[in-house]
C-alpha cells in the first residue's frame, strides 16, 4: 500500500520510538501537521518560537539520551532553529531537525519562505540532507537517527520539500543501517588501554578529568567504579557535571575558568591526567602552554579529532567512554592495583588546597547573595532536581553550588554559550521527565530571550520552576567590565525590565519574588507546592562577582579570588587589556 | 610543509562544499583541489594540496575522516608517489615570436592545441616545477591566460592510495 511522504515520515518517527515532537507549523509543512492531527502515540509540543523548540528538543535529548526531534516550516521557521542546532553540535546533543522546504521545482528561485537550509547548517550539523524523492525518505530518516545518536552525538537536519511529503511511495522502514563512510570506533584499542593502565600504576599524582562524553555514553557507573577502585580524584567539566556524584569524597567539583581552586591546582600539579569524554576546551585549560606541565596524558574520546587537537596525548584511546572505562578497570585489577593508600600524600595535598581557598561568599541580612539562592534550591530539592541554566554568572554559580549526584540532571549550554537556553530546555526536560522537579536557573538577561516559551509551559501544564537570579545587569559582562574595562558598564545595565511577577501572571503562570534573604526559602517552598509553572524573581546583590576566576589568557593555576581593593591604576588596566585581559588580584 | 591528500568521497551533491567548507571554517589552507570520477560512478576522488605543520595536517586528515560522506583519506606525502598537473596557456603571438614559442613548446614536449592569428594555446603536463618553468619562459612573449588543473597524485607501485577497489557496498540495509 502506498503512503504519502508525510505519512511515511510520521511512521518512521514512531518506528524510531519518538514520543514527543517540538514543532511549529507553516506553509510547506502543513501536510505533515495534517497527519499529526489526532495522532495518539505522538505528543506535539507547540513552541512559540522555533529557537525555543530547538532548545526544548535539546533538553529532552539530554534527559533521555534519545534524539530530540524538531519539526518546523521552511525559511524563517527553519533559520530560527540555527542557534539551537549550533548549540547541539557544540555540546554533542543528539537532535533531528525536520525542516519544510519549498517544492523541489521551486528550489533556487528565491521562492516565498525559501532558505537553503542544507547550505546554512552545513558547518553546524553532524550531517544534513535534502530529500528529493519520496522513495528515499524512509532511508534518510533511518540514517539520520543512526548518525545523530551514534559515535559523538549531534544534530542531523532533514530538509523536506513540500512535493516530496505529498508524493506517494511504498513504505519500507529499514531494520538496520550500515553506512560505509561512517563507522564510529566504539571499542578502544586494547594495547592502548594496557598502556594506560601502566601509566596509572606508575603515577603518584593522578586525576580523572571527566566531561560530557561520560554522560553521552552512560558511563557514570564505570567512572565511579574506576575512581573508587584506583582511589583517584575526579574533576568534572561543566558539561560533565552529574557524571560523577557531586557529594562523593573523591569528587573535586568543576575545574576551569570558574572551577574549584583545588581542582585547578590538582590538574596543574598532577603527574597523570586521565581525560575521558572531554576535549580540553579553552575554558578548562587556560593558557595552553602552561597547562599541567608535568602531567602525562591519557585521552579517551569517541571523536578522533578531539585527540591531539589542543593538548598532545601520551596515550590516545579512541572509543566509547563506557567500554574503555570498563576495560581500564578490568586490566587494572588484573595487572596489579594493590595498595589503595599509595596516593595518600596526593590526597592530603588536595585537602590542603581545599582549606587554602574554600568556595565562599558572605550572606548578610540585607541583600540576597545569588550563591545563597542556588544553595537554597539545592536544599529545597534535596539535590534531586533537573537543573537547566542560561549562560553567565548564574550558570557558574549553579555549577559551583548545586551538587549534581545523578547523570542527566544538569542541562546547560556549555560550548556555544547560548543565552535563552535555560527556559526552553527546562520545558523539554519536563516533557521527558514529568515526575521530576525541573528548575530553570536563569539570569534576568537570558530569560527574556525566550520568555515566550512560558506560554508553552502554561499550555502543556508543565510545572517548571523558573528562578531568575535578577541583578539588573548582564552580570558576567558587568564583571568583566569591572575587572578589565575600568568599570565602564557599557550596555550591561538592564534594570529597565518588566515586573516579572506580573509578567508571569499575564502568561498564566505563578509569579513570586524575594528581595530579602529571609524570603528565599518561603518563595522556593511556595513554588514547589504548586503544580503550575512558576517564575521566581530573586532580587539579588547587583554587583556580586563570580569567583574564583581564571582571567582570560592566564594559566589555570593563576586564579583570582576576590574583587581588587581600591581603584586600579590606569596603566595597569591598559597593560592587562593588551595581555588579553589578565589582571591579577 | 605541503601535503597531498587523496580523498574518496560519496558522489552526492553537497560533498564538495562540505569539504571546502571544512577547510574555510577551520582556517586550513587549500593550495589546490581537484575532483574527478573513479571506476565506481558512486564515488569521486579528490586530490587536495594543503599546507600546515604536523598537528594541523593531523587535524585535517581526522576532520576529513569525520565527515559522513568521506570514505577514505590517504596522505600521499607519507610515501612514494607521482604527481602531475596540466596547464592550458594562451599566449600572444606576433609573427616574430612564433618560432620562439614553438621552440619552447618543443623543449618542454608540450603541445599547441589551438591557434588563431594572434594566439597559441599550449597544453603542458608535468610536475609543478616543470609547469612553472615553461610559464616563466613563455612570460616574455605575453601570456593572456593560464588555466591549471591543480595537482593530482597517486601512490607508486603497491603503495597505499585512496582506491575504490575492495570497498564495501555503499549501504547494506536489511528490511
Amino acid at each position: 500500500m502506498k503512503m504519502t511522504g508525510s505519512q511515511i515520515l510520521v511512521e518512521c518517527l514512531k518506528k524510531e520510538g519518538v514520543k514527543t515532537l517540538f514543532a511549529y507549523p507553516g506553509g510547506v509543512n502543513l501536510p505533515i501537521f495534517d497527519v499529526l492531527y489526532g495522532q495518539k502515540d505522538l505528543d506535539v509540543v507547540l513552541c512559540r518560537h522555533e529557537q525555543g523548540g530547538g532548545h526544548m528538543a535539546e533538553g529532552y535529548a539530554r534527559v533521555t539520551g534519545k534524539a530530540g526531534v524538531v519539526l518546523v516550516t521552511s525559511g524563517p521557521g527553519a533559520t530560527n532553529t540555527v542557534t539551537a542546532i549550533a548549540d547541539a553540535a557544540m555540546d554533542s546533543t543528539p537532535m533531528i531537525i525536520l525542516t519544510g522546504q519549498v517544492p523541489t521545482q521551486m528550489i533556487g528561485n528565491d521562492a516565498f519562505q525559501e532558505a537553503d537550509m542544507v547550505g546554512i547548517t552545513r558547518p553546524c550539523t553532524k550531517y544534513n540532507i535534502l530529500v528529493k524523492d519520496v522513495n528515499d525518505l524512509a532511508q534518510a530518516v533511518k540514517e539520520a537517527f543512526y548518525i545523530a545518536t551514534s559515535g559523538r552525538p549531534g544534530p542531523v537536519l532533514i530538509d523536506l520539500p513540500k512535493d516530496v511529503v505529498l508524493a506517494k511511495a511504498a513504505f519500507n522502514y529499514p531494520e538496520s543501517v550500515y553506512i560505509r563512510s561512517y563507522s564510529p570506533n566504539r571499542k578502544g584499542n586494547k594495547w592502548q588501554v594496557k598502556q594506560a593502565v601502566q601509566e596509572i600504576l606508575k603515577a603518584k599524582k593522578p586525576i580523572i578529568y571527566a566531561g560530557g562524553g561520560v554522560l553521552a555514553s552512560d558511563a557514570s557507573k564505570e567512572l565511579k567504579d574506576l575512581a573508587e577502585a584506583a582511589h583517584i580524584p575526579v574533576t568534572n567539566t561543566l558539561m560533565g557535571l552529574g557524571g560523577f556524584p557531586g557529594t562523593h569524597p573523591l569528587f573535586l567539583g568543576m575545574l576551569g575558568m570558574h572551577g574549584m581552586y583545588w581542582a585547578n591546582m590538582a590538574i596543574h600539579n598532577s603527574d597523570l591526567i586521565i581525560a575521558v569524554g572531554a576535549r580540553f576546551d579553552d575554558r578548562v585549560t587556560g593558557r595552553v602552554k602552561d597547562f599541567a606541565p608535568n602531567a602525562r596524558i591519557i585521552h579517551i574520546d569517541i571523536d578522533p579529532t578531539s585527540i591531539h587537537k589542543v593538548i598532545t596525548a601520551d596515550v590516545p584511546i579512541v572509543g566509547e567512554a563506557k567500554t574503555i572505562l570498563g576495560d581500564l578497570l578490568h586490566y587494572l585489577s588484573t595487572m596489579g592495583n594493590g595498595d589503595s593508600g599509595k596516593y595518600a600524600a596526593w590526597h592530603e595535598q588536595i585537602e590542603a588546597w581545599k582549606k587554602e581557598q574554600p568556595l565562599l561568599y558572605e550572606q548578610n541580612d540585607e541583600t540576597i547573595k545569588p550563591q545563597y539562592v542556588i544553595e537554597k534550591i539545592y536544599e529545597a530539592t534535596r539535590g534531586d532536581a533537573i537543573i537547566a541554566t542560561d549562560v553567565g554568572q548564574h550558570q557558574m554559580w549553579a555549577a559551583q553550588y548545586y551538587k549534581f549526584n545523578h547523570p542527566r540532571t544538569f542541562l546547560t549550554s556549555g560550548g556555544l554559550g547560548t543565552m535563552g537556553y535555560g527556559l526552553p530546555a527546562a520545558i523539554g526536560a519536563q516533557m521527558a521527565a514529568p515526575e521530576k522537579v525541573v528548575f530553570a536557573i536563569v539570569g534576568d538577561g537570558g530569560v527574556v530571550m525566550n520568555i515566550q516559551e512560558l506560554t508553552t509551559a502554561v499550555q502543556y501544564k508543565l510545572p517548571v520552576k523558573i528562578a531568575i537570579i535578577n541583578n539588573r545587569y548582564l552580570g558576567m559582562v558587568r564583571q568583566w567590565q569591572q575587572l578589565f574595562y575600568d568599570k565602564r558598564y557599557s550596555s550591561s545595565f538592564i534594570g529597565d525590565q518588566p515586573d516579572f511577577v506580573k509578567l508571569a501572571e499575564a502568561f498564566g503562570a505563578v509569579g513570586l519574588s524575594a528581595a530579602k534573604p529571609e524570603e528565599v526559602e518561603g518563595v522556593l517552598q511556595e513554588a514547589l507546592s504548586t503544580d503550575r509553572p512558576v517564575v521566581m524573581d530573586f532580587r539579588v546583590d547587583e554587583e556580586e562577582n563570580c569567583y574564583p576566576m581564571v582571567p582570560a589568557g592566564a594559566a589555570i593555576n593563576e586564579m583570582v579570588f576576590r574583587d581588587p581593593v581600591g581603584p586600579r591604576p590606569a596603566a595597569e588596566i591598559q597593560k592587562a587589556k593588551k595581555a588579553g585581559g589578565i589582571l591579577t588580584a | 610543509m605541503q601535503h597531498i591528500v587523496s580523498v574518496l568521497v560519496e558522489n552526492k551533491f553537497g560533498a564538495l562544499s562540505r569539504i571546502s567548507g571544512l577547510f574555510s571554517g577551520r582556517g586550513f589552507n587549500i593550495e589546490s583541489l581537484s575532483v574527478g570520477p573513479t571506476l565506481d560512478p558512486e564515488i569521486s576522488t579528490m586530490t587536495i594540496v594543503t599546507e600546515g605543520d604536523d598537528r594541523i595536517i593531523e587535524q585535517i586528515i581526522k576532520q576529513l575522516n569525520k565527515l559522513v560522506d568521506v570514505i577514505k583519506v590517504v596522505d600521499l606525502t607519507e610515501q612514494e608517489y607521482v604527481e602531475r598537473e596540466t596547464a592550458l596557456i594562451k599566449i600572444n603571438t606576433r609573427s616574430e615570436d612564433r618560432a620562439e614559442a614553438l621552440r619552447i613548446v618543443d623543449i618542454f614536449r608540450a603541445k599547441v592545441i589551438d591557434s588563431t592569428p594572434n594566439t597559441y594555446t599550449i597544453e603542458t603536463t608535468g610536475d609543478v616545477k616543470r609547469i612553472n618553468a615553461i610559464i616563466n619562459l613563455l612570460r616574455p612573449l605575453g601570456i593572456k591566460n593560464i588555466i591549471r588543473t591543480g595537482r593530482i597524485a597517486i601512490a607508486r607501485g603497491e603503495g597505499r592510495s585512496a582506491s575504490v577497489r575492495d570497498l564495501p557496498e555503499r549501504r547494506s540495509v536489511s528490511r
